[in-house]
This record gives structure tokens, sequence and C-alpha cells, in this order.
């Protein structure tokens, strides 16, 4: 049992000191996480800023520049000209020039004065259906919020029926970082230590070290725990690295807990590493470890509810998210950080990383051995 | 003299004919290329068109009625029936907000005690609230939850309760190269983007890297083969694996989701060869400065496949970066292949649009090629 754990430790300590040994290893490992948590917690948004457009007023009314400027004033739309005619929009939205341009009616003012309903027309760059429709939805929140306030200021009276008041809970202002930046946490330290893991073996396979690792007194088990561990630390490392570019730099509120939050990277970290290892028993040489945890890592990446939530999808695919540790990774660090999920709410996410662990490790570690091909 | 050159060119073309054989063959022995340059795409295209969805359907809500009247079960037949939302009936707030810790629902409605008084009374208050732990997901629904209210009560006034017109404005919205608005139509570029990066950059610079490591690299400088031949016949294959993954792309988002291509097939296979090049060039660069395998897959997984999925815009929208990483964005190649290639599926030939991309690209290709010929010079460290 002791020979067992010195054999362990041993190998930790040699996969350590492979992994780490020069500098430009080190720096490989990490600076990316930080570097890339730094640039993708901003550039991952959808909120808009300075989206450019363009503007024809054909009706030059008090109302209607009142309507402009409290688009100009939103923040999130930048307007780059004021069109004279309705034939220079197309070139305007084709050339890229503007993500959308906004035609204000002749009677504008008129329709309003006599308590109709003015018209606005909208047009959006589909190219980016995305930045489109969002770009609508701002826009429609914009005039509703004129027309009240219009309505106000010329002695409408208040409208009857239902008014409805919405509360933004976890994230009052609605901020996509507060929930993106926590997700980058599971997602840069599963590509990293997956990619790490499944290449360690395969660079040992090609090297024809594995086999030399193979006949030597070590079991398949303490080899696998011997490259489990190792990346599961680098991985811990870097996880924290960005825990703290989210905390110091980006100042994300974390109303949970440390120590769930780390029991639950750990949980996190030994599925993703099974899976890398697991990866790396089937691969020959480099190129397939690479291609494989590519192959992995992109519907894990695409699949995990960081870019579009999980339940917009076909029924199907969101069964086969259950199998993806990144999954519950998302949706454990958005639960901690903005919630402050305890251990009981967070028990069905622990149970099915631990399965997933529990399968992939002790599969890798057969494979080692009795590979098929 | 000439026809000393000619011979000349025609043992290197010889050469390269020989070299770019040998590249193929080991390309075809490995299953694995095969997986990167044919499955790849095909499952990239089924999970993007499929599974990257903005549209919210089957929304799970919460609605708490603390007394029921004519006027809530009217209001929560009406969500029912949408096809947005899953109703999950509350008899208390606090129900309701334990259904929300379990992530069994992602927003609650309450109606008020005394909803149906004050609906007649003109001024009654209803509460929506949002899991907004994903902020786009709860920006999106609560619209969607305003929207079904607002609908049924103009329902509802049109059977015998009149609302009086009031002063309002009205938004005709038209999305333009995409009318029907559908998100497959716009990530067809992403999956191209990401397959090329992916052939071109990542495994060009593990294949050569590999031989540097082995050391054939330096057997074939003891060869006659000039440095530049030795690039040419190893960029050739995976540029043909390249157009084919593009092929494919093309081919399946046309028939799965009838993606349009406006614009024309020959400017798509140029900037797309353009693109090719620049990934193929990182490759050879970084393969032949770091000359290990593994350092040389870190590298280019972290200067081109990131980049190409959260830097090139074909998700996240750069104008509405700031301008730190939107600077950023300009030295990787990846946004210019994406904003040519939106344009050219879904407006058309837009040579303002396409050709400073495609310049940017070429001079990026020619850069990275001369970087490539000059550090593969035939010396030995």
């Amino acid at each position: 049992m002791i020979e067992s754990l010195y054999r362990i430790l041993a190998l930790i300590r040699k996969e350590l000191l492979a992994t780490l040994k020069d500098s430009k290893s080190r720096i490989t490992v990490f600076m990316p996480p930080i570097l890339q948590c730094l640039i993708f917690g901003y550039a991952a948004s959808y909120d808009l800023n300075n989206v450019p457009y363009v503007v024809l007023d054909r009706d030059h009314s008090g109302a209607s520049r009142a309507l402009i400027a409290a688009i100009d004033g939103n923040g999130a739309f930048d307007r780059v000209a004021t069109l004279q005619k309705a034939s220079e929009i197309a070139d305007q939205i084709t050339e890229k020039r503007a993500a959308l341009a906004i035609t204000i009616d002749r009677d504008f003012e008129r329709q309003l004065m006599m308590g109709k309903t003015a018209k606005v027309q909208v047009i959006a760059d589909g190219r980016n259906t995305n930045t489109a429709g969002t770009a609508q939805g701002y826009l429609s929140t914009i005039t509703a919020d004129f027309a009240r306030k219009w309505r106000d200021e010329n002695g409408f009276s208040a409208e009857p029926g239902v008014q409805v008041t919405t509360r933004a809970w976890y994230n009052p202002n609605l901020e996509t970082r507060w929930n993106m930046i926590p997700s980058l946490i599971g997602t840069i330290t599963m590509m990293m230590t997956m990619i790490l893991t499944a290449m360690s073996v395969a660079r040992e396979r090609e090297a024809g070290t594995f086999e030399q690792l193979l006949v030597t007194p070590f079991r398949p088990y303490e080899i696998m725990i011997g490259k489990a561990l190792p990346s599961m630390l680098v991985g811990l490392i870097q996880a924290s690295s960005i825990l703290l570019v989210a905390q110091l730099w980006f100042r994300i509120p974390f109303a949970g807990s440390y120590l769930i939050l780390y029991l639950s990277l750990i949980e996190f970290l030994a599925a993703s590493v099974g899976i890398g290892l697991f990866i790396s028993s089937i691969a020959k040489n480099m190129q397939q470890a690479m291609i494989g945890s590519v192959i992995v890592m992109m519907p894990f990446m695409l699949m995990s509810g960081l870019t579009t939530p999980i339940m917009n999808m076909p029924d199907v695919l969101q069964y086969l998210t259950y199998l993806n540790p990144l999954r519950y990774a998302i949706s454990m660090t958005r639960q901690i950080y903005l919630e402050a999920a305890g251990i009981g709410q967070l028990l069905p996410e622990m149970l099915a990383l631990l399965g997933i662990a529990a399968v992939t490790l002790p599969i890798a570690s057969w494979m080692f051995r009795n590979r098929l091909a | 003299m000439i026809g000393e050159l000619i011979r000349a060119r025609r043992q290197s073309i010889r050469r390269v004919i020989a070299l770019t054989r040998k590249e193929t063959w080991q390309i075809l022995r490995d299953p694995s290329a095969i997986a990167i340059g044919v499955i790849l795409p095909l499952l990239m295209l089924i999970l993007f068109g499929y599974g990257l969805s903005f549209d919210i359907e089957n929304l799970p809500v919460a609605v708490v009625v603390e007394h029921a009247s004519e006027d809530t079960n009217s209001a929560v037949s009406a969500l029912r029936l949408s096809p947005y939302f899953i109703v999950h009936p509350a008899h208390t707030m606090a129900e309701a907000e334990q259904l929300m810790a379990k992530q069994k629902v992602s927003a609650i409605l309450r109606f008020p005690p005394h909803f149906s008084r004050d609906v007649t009374q003109g001024d009654a208050m209803l509460l929506v609230a949002v899991n907004a732990t994903d902020a786009n997901t709860a920006r999106i629904a609560s619209a969607y939850v305003e929207g079904a209210i607002s609908t049924w009560q103009a329902r509802d006034a049109k059977d015998g309760r009149p609302a009086p017109e009031i002063p309002n404005i009205s938004i005709d919205n038209r999305m333009w190269f995409n009318e029907a608005n559908q998100s497959q139509w716009f990530l067809v570029p992403g999956v191209i983007v990401l397959v090329m990066t992916l052939i071109g950059a990542l495994l060009t610079s593990l294949v050569i890297a590999r031989e540097w490591e082995r050391g054939t690299f330096e057997a074939l400088f003891a060869t006659p083969v000039r440095p530049g031949e030795i690039l040419l016949s190893k960029t050739i294959p995976y540029f043909v694996m390249g157009m084919i993954g593009l092929a494919l792309s093309v081919i399946g988002s046309q028939l799965l989701f009838g993606v349009p291509l406006r614009g024309s097939l020959w400017l798509l296979i140029l900037v797309s060869s353009l693109y090719l090049l620049v990934a193929l060039g990182i490759g050879l660069v970084i393969s032949s400065v770091t000359k290990s395998q593994f350092l040389a897959n870190q590298i280019t997984f972290l200067v081109t496949f990131l980049p190409a999925t959260m830097l090139s815009g074909f998700i996240f929208d750069i104008r509405s970066m700031p301008i730190g990483p939107q600077a950023v964005t300009l030295i990787f190649p990846a946004r210019y292949f994406v904003s040519s290639l939106q344009t050219l599926f879904l407006a058309g030939d837009v040579w303002a649009v396409i050709l400073p991309d495609m310049a940017v690209l070429a001079v990026m290709a020619a850069i990275l090629m001369r970087i490539a010929i000059k550090s593969s010079r035939k010396r030995i460290d």
C-alpha cells in the first residue's frame, strides 16, 4: 500500500517535471488562461455597444428629434450618418457601414398628437441575426419608454390596464459578463487540461517511454493516477488564475462559497482529465490525440450552455448534454457565483460529474494495458 | 541556358509531386486525418444548425396565482397555449422561488391577490421575475412574457372591454438578407472558419513539428530538395483537405438548412484559399519555431482556434466589443474571413466589404509564407 503510494508520488513528480521543466512549457501552461480570460471576458458578450446606425427622419419635428436623441442617449447605438433619401439606406447596410437603418414616418408627431400610433421602420443587417434581433429588442424598449414619457409630458392620462414590473434576479442589470466570466473558468480549464492530458500519454507513446512505463512494477491504475493528478493540479492552478482575474480585474460579485467552488472544480477536473486520458488511451500518436480531443471538445463547448441556452436545443441534443462535464461546470459556477448555491442545490451536478469520472478513469487505466489496436 | 532552366524547373516539379504523394499517403494512412477533414465539418454543421439556437421555446415559467379568477384563468391559459412557455403552477411565491432555486423554472409570473379588481379599476400590476444567471436568456425571456401579457390584454380588450387608443409608437422590423431570421444562416460561416483553421493551422503545425521531432526534416535536407519545394509539398495536401472541408460545409449547409449562396462561387473559393494559405502559413511558422509537437499544438490552439471562435465575429459581434479587444481582433485573420463569408453567403458580391478583407488576408499570407520559408532554411542546430 505504502509502496504503491510512493510509486504514485514518484510518477507525479516526474510528470510535473516533464510538463513544467522548461520556461517555454511553463509559459504555455500558465499564461494562456489569464490572457484568454482577459480577452474573452471583454469579447464574449451579447450586450450591444456602439452599434452603428443611420437614421432617416422624414418628419423633422420636435417629437422625431426627441426620439433620435433618446436612441443616441441609450449608449448601445452610435449614429454614423443622418440620411436624406430612402435610397441611401441600401448602400449603408450592404456595405456594412451601418447595422441598422431607422426611418421615422412623415406624420410621426401628428399621429402622436392625435392620440394614434405613429410608425417607425427599422431595417437590420441580418448577416448577424443575433445582433439584429437584440438591437430590435433594445429599440422597442427605447421607443416604448419614449412613448410613455411623451404621453406624460403632453397631458395624455396614464395608460389603463395591466402594468408589468420585471425583476432580474441574481443579476439585476442583466450583464452578460456576470455569467460569461464565471463560465470561462470551466471552459478554459477544460480545454487546456484535456489537451494536456491527451497529449501527455500520446507523447510518451510516440517516444516509446510509455511501453517502458508499462513494463515497470507500476500497475495500470497507478499509472492512471500518476497521469491524472498532475493534470488536475495544473488545471486547478489555471482555474485559480482565472478566478483571480474574475475577482480582481472584472470584479464579478461572488455570492457563494469558495470551498464549494473548489469542490466542484476538483470534481469537474477529474471528469475532464478522465475524458482526456480515455482519448489518449485510444490514440496511437499525438496527431490522433489532438484531433480526438478537438472532436470531443468542440461539441462540449458548443453544447454547454456557454453560448446558447441548453433548453433551446432539440430534445435529443439536450439528453446528450448530460454526458458533457462542461455543462455541469458552467451551471455550477453560475449558481455558486450568483445564486450562492449550497451543496444541496448542486448535488445533481456533483453526482453527474462523479459518474463521468468514475466511468472514464477506470476505462482509461484498463485501456493502457489492453489496447485494442 | 534556357534549356537548362526548363530542365531544372521540370525536376523541381517532379520533386514536389513526389513529396506531395508521400505526404498524401501519410494523411490517408491515419484515420484521424479523415476524421478532421470529413467527420468534423459534418458534425459541426449538425451541432451549429440544430444545437445553437438563440430562439427560446418551451421556457419553463412558474405562475403564481394566489386568488384564481376569470382574469387569471384566461391569462394563464393564454400562456399555456403559447409555444414559448411551459407553465408550472405554484400557489405561493415561496413555492415559485423554490422552483427557481432548483433550476426547474427560468421565470416567475405573479398575479397579485386582487388582480381581477385591479384590472377593472385599471391599475393592475404583474410581477415578472427572471433568473438572470444567464443574462441574455433572461432578457429574451422577460420580453416574451411581457409580450404574451400584452397580447392577452389586447385580446381581452376585444371581448367587450375596449381599451381607449393612446398615443404610441409601433415598430415595423425588417431583417435584410435573412428575412426569416434563421440563425443557421448566420452560423454557417463559423463552421467553415473553424474547419479551415483546424486543418490549415492545427493539423499542419503538428505534422511538421513531428518531422522536426523525429529528425526526418533534417534527413530531407540531405536530399537535393529545396526548402520552398518542401513547404509546397507539405501545404498542397492540406490545402486540398481544407477545400474538401469547404465543399462539404457549403453543400451540407444548402441541403440541411437551405442556406443561400448569394455571392459567386469563384469568389468564395478565392477568399477561402487566401484564408487557408494564412492558416497554413501560421502552422508552418509555429512548427518550425517550436520544433515540438506539444508546444506547436498548444500555441497554434491559442493563436488560431480560440480567436477563430471568440474573436472572429461569428458568435460575438466585434462592433460591440470595447476598443481594446476590438483592436486585438485585427491581428487575427479569422475576422476578415468571417466578414467576407457572411457577406458572400447572404448579401452577395459586395466589393466594398470583400476587397479590403481579401487584401488583408493576401498580405498576411505573403508575409507568413516568407517567414515560413526563411525559418525552414536548411540548417541544423
